[in-house]
């Protein structure tokens, strides 16, 4: 039997995983939006076992409309990545620096 | 809990099926229109805000009722917050109307993303229930992300864009995470049945409280509160103007809706935790927003680093846990989008073709030019500077009056400490309008309604401030 | 009739608003048309008020517009307090107002700042609405300030002149004196009354006599004296009177408009209308009013002296106002408080009448104001003349006409008063008849009779004033002919002010004298035979005799008696006295302050200093911003972390 506290490691380890892929790759954008998905996913798992635990629905709604959203967020983030290329003939995360201060 | 749908359930939703089904509409009629007749779009859009400032007026100000099974609720203090939004967002279209015009963006996008970012708004001022909350964070921020990158040929916007993306992602991906504790142990995504639940648990539990956290990183970055602020320069700057007011005034007052929602409403039982938490987040952002603002040339940045400052402040009123600190927040964040819709209105009035005023080097003598619109400008200053009698200061008296009454004094003299800092880089804008010659001398541009709205909007501040007790009474009178 | 008083005060606003922020839209005629309709409506509406409140006797109007904030129990409001006394002062406001505003087109018809003009003079009729009708002191102040802002404006109208900004610093700092004061007795009366609101505070004032407080350590003082004499310092201020008076002969810079409006008819009497308006709290006060008389008794006597020998046409005038201003309060301080007032109403329309004359002439002599120059000038300008004669005559206070009543009444109660110092003041009163119609009748004999002294070119272009000039000359001859005869009965003698102004009955000077009361024009014929009457006579056959027969005889007057006269010339040396020790001493201690206080410790190292420091600070703390997303996102990392250690882990 695997217990809920299992669950919830597994998504704090994947969770902590993707935070350390966002501020640990410095090279490529696309990888950053991998490591985005990989964190909703961390929270996926993290929203499934409580509901499977709890014996509530609700969770497994919410994982679905997640989902949903991550796909959206996905589009709008590699329309925004192929903008950028075009401008900028670059997708380098390092490079983006023009704006600070 | 059962989820039971009634007809009458779309009746308390009208203002937002209203906004989707117009902005799809609009997003069909603009297709068959040529640039030339692209003003239709945007006076269908006025139309459109019109439309639901009425129905909400209507349907609204009476009982508070939930729909859709508790996931919705309707109530005085959401009627006001988004009938306020619908003001501003005319307000913006309206001032966005030229600059995009000028340079070969005016298309329906700005529009339709406005009015679904603004949908997403509305449904988090009515948000009852945490995947309801979630869908209209996400909806607000994909309408933003889109609007950030929407003029492509421009190198700095896509770059703001793509911080703001990745950094948006990261922020809900926390609040999401957050989200899933607070699920965890109360077994429930209901608002209320939250806060009753956590009540019976008491505050020995530490996994709410872990969760809180991780909101509390979804709510600081929706704000833009230090240390989740790194995004706001950044974005404020490297946006075309007109999309820098959107996101500067509108989502303002959201954000403060969701803090309501959120703590006040979801986890009245952690209270203790989020006080101090805000505290901290306050006094951070006061600190840095001020400080670093000084050292900006570009006014843009300076606002956004005032923005930060703002936030700051108005988290003093939520932070007091009383309803007078609600109310005095409340009066804050509608008074502060009204500064900043003013502000960034003038930059958009003083931007030309193939120029825009973004320096602030470019304020440089617009006394010269345009002596009406820096009194305007000088009138937003000296209120973000909160110089009596204008609203600005009427709302910081308030918010601080909320915090000394909950005894803590200190908080209160470091926020008078940090906005004297601030008043510095304040008043160098209007010694600039006043003193130094313009660095070029053409008169201000802009057409006759932009200009009265403007007009009215600078004055409406003004006015505030020395007759605030009308809408100081009507935030109480919602909150309590 | 809320709305009615709303509109009432604010249609000069708009129309100073209008004339302000538009004038170059709505140009010169648009700005004069939009300010005189504003005032022009505000008149009309206190005319419906004066008929509503005087002569249908409806209830006083006493309540809250606005509140603007609630703090600890103190209400900070907008209120109106609409009575007899409101009644007659917005009334006299508006129409010298009207009447001012007209005579503007003429005067000020060739000068650039025409709209700037029309804007401040409407502004100043909004502000002095909102202080005579207030109902509590916060907003009284607020009215109090305002005029003064305005009036300092408008001394500085013609702000290229050294003169005129010398004068409107001098102002300035004379007032920010007498504001103090001012707002020092607000403030003890807010500690110990815990109100602001007038009524409130009248209520209690019986209850506050035996308070006392100490102000040096040791010695108790009666609290409602200290109260009553800083607030008397506030009218001081702005009422001019001895030492404070400096400032008034010298704002005579601004345009001659203003000083018929602000500096003669309206601003100056507010300081007489507060104390009115207070006499719940003097009555209480016995020393107070001993010292109110004194001052005033001073004032008015030594300040009549000093116009013998002025030559301006305008200071001449300007040091009648304050001798007139000494004997309101005068009058204030014998408790004859309505006796005040009426002076003040009297006054206003003959002074302000003098004044807009004296303009007039001063247009005709093409801004020449020197009274030596000028002579015969009776069959250039008649209407002039004639309406300046009516004027002097009313101000001299010969019988029947409007200033006779009010000064007669002040005297005859100075005489029946037994506050301490009221004999002193009798005396000076009766005296100051006589050096009234002495300066009076100088001037007027100077400019009017006797040999043409101008030049050639300036007679050959001397011609009677346009219509919008002698027009409110004749407008405002007509009240001050008529207006004491016509009302000293009820003002004085009748119930007019019953329930607003307060007299203690063992101070009660009016109702004693009401007994010997038998109409006006028994008044006119006793007056014949009162010594004030031959005083003035006696004044008025000396400037007859040394200015029109023998016109040679000043100057052997002047050479024998040479101290006085030097004395009088430099105004008993107030001026140097405070120009050399006070503003010589200040300047003093400000250097030093400046040179170590200011420049070394304070800007170059608390205020440079810390703006460096934040300014450092600023560009180290920039840096953290270093443009890279991923470090954005340990930022929030980090925040996250932080609160996640403070909270969960602690």
């Amino acid at each position: 039997m695997i217990a809920l506290s299992d669950y919830l490691i597994l998504g704090a380890v994947l969770f902590a995983l993707s935070v350390a892929g966002i501020f640990l790759n410095r090279k490529n954008v696309i990888i950053l939006m991998m490591a985005i998905e990989l964190m909703l996913l961390a929270v996926n798992i993290n929203f499934i076992a409580f509901s499977h635990f709890l014996g509530d629905l609700n969770g497994q709604v919410f994982v679905f409309f997640i989902l949903t959203v991550a796909a959206a967020e996905a589009a709008i983030g590699l329309a925004i990545l192929v903008v950028l290329f075009r401008a900028r003939r670059t997708i380098n995360v390092a490079e983006l620096d023009t704006l600070k201060g | 809990m059962a989820y039971v749908f009634s007809p009458s359930d779309l009746v308390q939703v009208a203002p937002e099926i209203f906004i989707l089904s117009m902005a799809c509409v609009i997003l069909i009629v603009d297709l068959f229109l040529d640039d030339r007749r692209r003003y239709v779009t945007h006076l269908l859009c006025q139309v459109t805000l019109l439309g639901a400032a009425v129905l909400t007026y209507m349907l609204g100000f009476g009982e508070t009722t939930m729909a859709f099974s508790g996931a919705y609720i309707h109530d005085a203090f959401g009627d006001v917050l988004k009938i306020a939004m619908y003001v501003v967002t005319a307000a913006v279209f309206l001032y966005s109307r030229d600059y995009l015009k000028d340079r070969n963006l005016l298309k329906g996008e700005y529009f339709v993303l406005g009015l679904f970012g603004l949908l997403g708004m509305m449904i988090m001022v009515s948000a009852a229930n945490l995947l309801v909350i979630y869908l209209g964070i996400e909806l607000l921020a994909l309408s933003l992300y889109a609007l950030v990158a929407f003029d492509r040929d421009n190198k700095t916007a896509a770059e703001a864009a793509m911080k703001y993306f990745v950094l948006g992602a990261i922020a809900s991906g926390m609040l999401l995470y957050g989200m899933s504790m607070i699920y965890g142990t109360t077994g429930t995504l209901s608002s209320t049945e939250i806060a009753a639940r956590l009540v019976d648990l008491g505050s020995d539990d530490l996994v709410p409280i872990f969760g809180l956290v991780f909101i509390m990183v979804g709510i600081g970055f929706k704000l833009g509160v230090v240390p989740f602020h790194m995004w706001v320069p950044d974005i404020y700057q490297g946006a075309p103007t007109s999309v820098t007011l959107y996101i500067g005034s509108i989502p303002k007052i959201a954000g403060f809706a969701l803090v309501m929602r959120l703590l006040v409403d979801t986890l009245p039982g952690l209270v203790v935790d989020w006080q101090a938490m805000l505290i901290i987040l306050a006094v951070l952002s006061m600190a840095i927003g001020n400080i670093v603002a000084i050292a900006q040339t570009n006014i843009k940045r300076m606002l956004a680093y005032s923005t930060i400052s703002h936030m700051g402040f108005l988290l003093l009123g939520v932070l007091s846990g009383t309803t007078e600190g609600y109310s005095s927040a409340m009066f804050y964040t509608l008074v502060y989008s009204m500064m900043a819709l003013g502000s960034f209105g003038i930059l958009l009035l003083m931007s030309r073709s193939g120029f825009d005023a973004e320096m602030l080097d470019d304020m440089k003598g617009l006394n010269r030019r345009s002596p009406w619109f820096a009194g305007m400008m000088l009138i937003m200053m000296f209120s973000m500077a909160g110089v009596p009698p204008m609203a600005g200061f009427y709302a910081k008296l308030s918010v601080l009056a909320a915090v000394v009454d909950i005894g803590l004094v200190w908080l209160a003299i470091v926020a008078v400490l940090f906005s004297v800092i601030g008043a510095f880089y304040y008043l160098r804008v209007i010694k600039l309008m006043y003193f130094d010659e313009p660095v070029d001398d053409s008169p201000l541009g802009g057409s006759a309604d932009v200009r009265f709205v403007l007009s009215l909007n600078g004055l409406a501040v003004l006015g505030l401030g020395i007759f605030p007790a009308g809408l100081m009474g009507l935030c109480l009178q919602v909150l309590s | 009739m809320e709305s009615v008083y709303l509109a009432l005060v604010l249609a000069p606003l708009v129309g100073a608003i209008a004339a302000g922020l538009f004038g170059k839209l709505i140009g010169r005629t648009g700005s004069h048309w939009v300010t005189i309709l504003g005032v022009g409506a505000s008149f009309a509406l206190s005319l419906v008020v004066f008929k509503h409140i005087v002569l249908d006797g409806a209830e006083v109007y006493n309540a809250t517009v606005y509140t603007w904030m609630v703090s600890e129990g103190i209400r900070f409001e907008v209120g109106f307090l609409v009575d007899s006394l409101t009644a007659l002062m917005i009334c006299v406001v508006t129409f010298v107002s009207l009447m001012v505003h007209i005579y503007t087109i003429g005067y000020m018809h060739e000068d650039p700042g025409y709209q700037r003009f029309f804007s401040y003079i409407a502004l100043f009729t909004f502000a002095m609405l909102m202080l005579v009708m207030s109902n509590n002191f916060l907003q009284l102040f607020f009215g109090w300030e305002a005029v003064g802002l305005v009036s300092y404006l408008l001394i500085g109208f013609w702000y290229e002149r050294d003169t005129a900004i010398f004068a409107n610093m001098k102002a300035f700092l004379v007032n920010r004196i007498g504001d103090f004061g001012f707002l020092l007795g607000i403030g003890l009366i807010l500690a110990n009354f815990g109100s602001l609101d007038y009524h409130e505070v009248f209520a209690q004032a019986p209850t506050m006599v035996t308070e006392s407080i100490e102000i040096l350590p040791g010695s108790a003082w009666s609290l409602m004296t200290v109260i009553c004499i800083l607030l008397f310092i506030g009218a001081m201020g702005k009422s001019a009177q001895v030492p404070l008076h400096v400032w008034l002969p010298d704002s005579m810079e601004g345009p001659t408009p203003i000083s018929a409006l602000i500096h003669a008819a309206t601003m100056v009497t507010a300081g007489i209308f507060m104390v009115a308006r207070m006499s719940p709290l003097f009555e209480t006060s016995e020393t107070a009013l001993s010292v109110v008389l004194v001052i005033g008794a001073l004032t008015s006597f030594l300040m009549g002296l000093v116009g013998i020998v002025q030559n301006d046409i305008k200071r001449v005038v300007a040091y009648s106002t304050l001798s007139q201003l000494g004997y309101m309060t005068v009058a204030l301080g014998a408790s004859a408080y309505a006796a005040g007032i009426f002076h003040l109403m009297t006054h206003a329309f003959f002074k302000a009448l003098l004044f807009l004359a004296a303009g007039s002439v001063i247009i005709g002599m093409h801004h020449d104001q020197d009274i030596r120059n000028m002579g015969g000038l009776k069959k250039y300008m008649p209407i002039t003349y004639w309406t300046s004669l009516i004027g002097t005559l009313a101000l001299i206070g010969f019988p029947g006409f409007s200033g006779f009543f009010s000064k007669d009444a002040i005297i005859e109660a100075t005489h029946a008063s037994s506050i301490p110092g009221s004999s002193f003041a009798y005396v000076l009163v009766l005296a100051g008849v006589f050096v009234t119609a002495l300066y009076s009748f100088r001037m007027f004999f100077l400019v009017f009779h006797g040999k043409e002294r101008m030049d050639d070119h300036t007679r050959e272009h001397l011609h009677e004033s346009s219509g919008v000039v002698v027009w409110p000359l004749i407008l405002l001859a007509i009240p001050s002919l008529g207006i004491g005869y016509l009302t000293i009965g009820d003002v004085l003698f009748g119930d007019y002010f019953d329930g607003v102004i307060h007299v203690a009955a063992n101070h009660d000077v009016l109702g004693h004298l009401a007994g010997d009361w038998h109409g006006a024009t028994a008044m006119i014929t006793h007056g014949i035979m009162a010594p004030p009457f031959w005083l003035a006579m006696g004044g008025l056959a000396t400037a007859a005799y040394l200015y029109l027969m023998r016109p040679e005889l000043p100057g052997k007057i002047k050479d024998r008696l040479q101290i006085f006269v030097t004395i009088l010339e430099n105004k008993y040396g107030f001026d140097d006295f405070n120009q050399k020790y006070i503003a010589g001493g200040c300047r003093g201690i400000g250097n030093l302050l400046w040179k170590v206080g200011d420049e070394k410790l304070i800007d170059g190292l608390m205020v440079n200093g810390s703006a460096r420091t934040v300014g450092w600070v600023s560009s180290i703390v920039r840096q953290v911003q270093t443009g890279m997303m991923y470090h954005y996102a340990f930022a929030m990392i980090l925040g996250l972390l932080g609160l996640l250690t403070w909270f969960v882990i602690r």
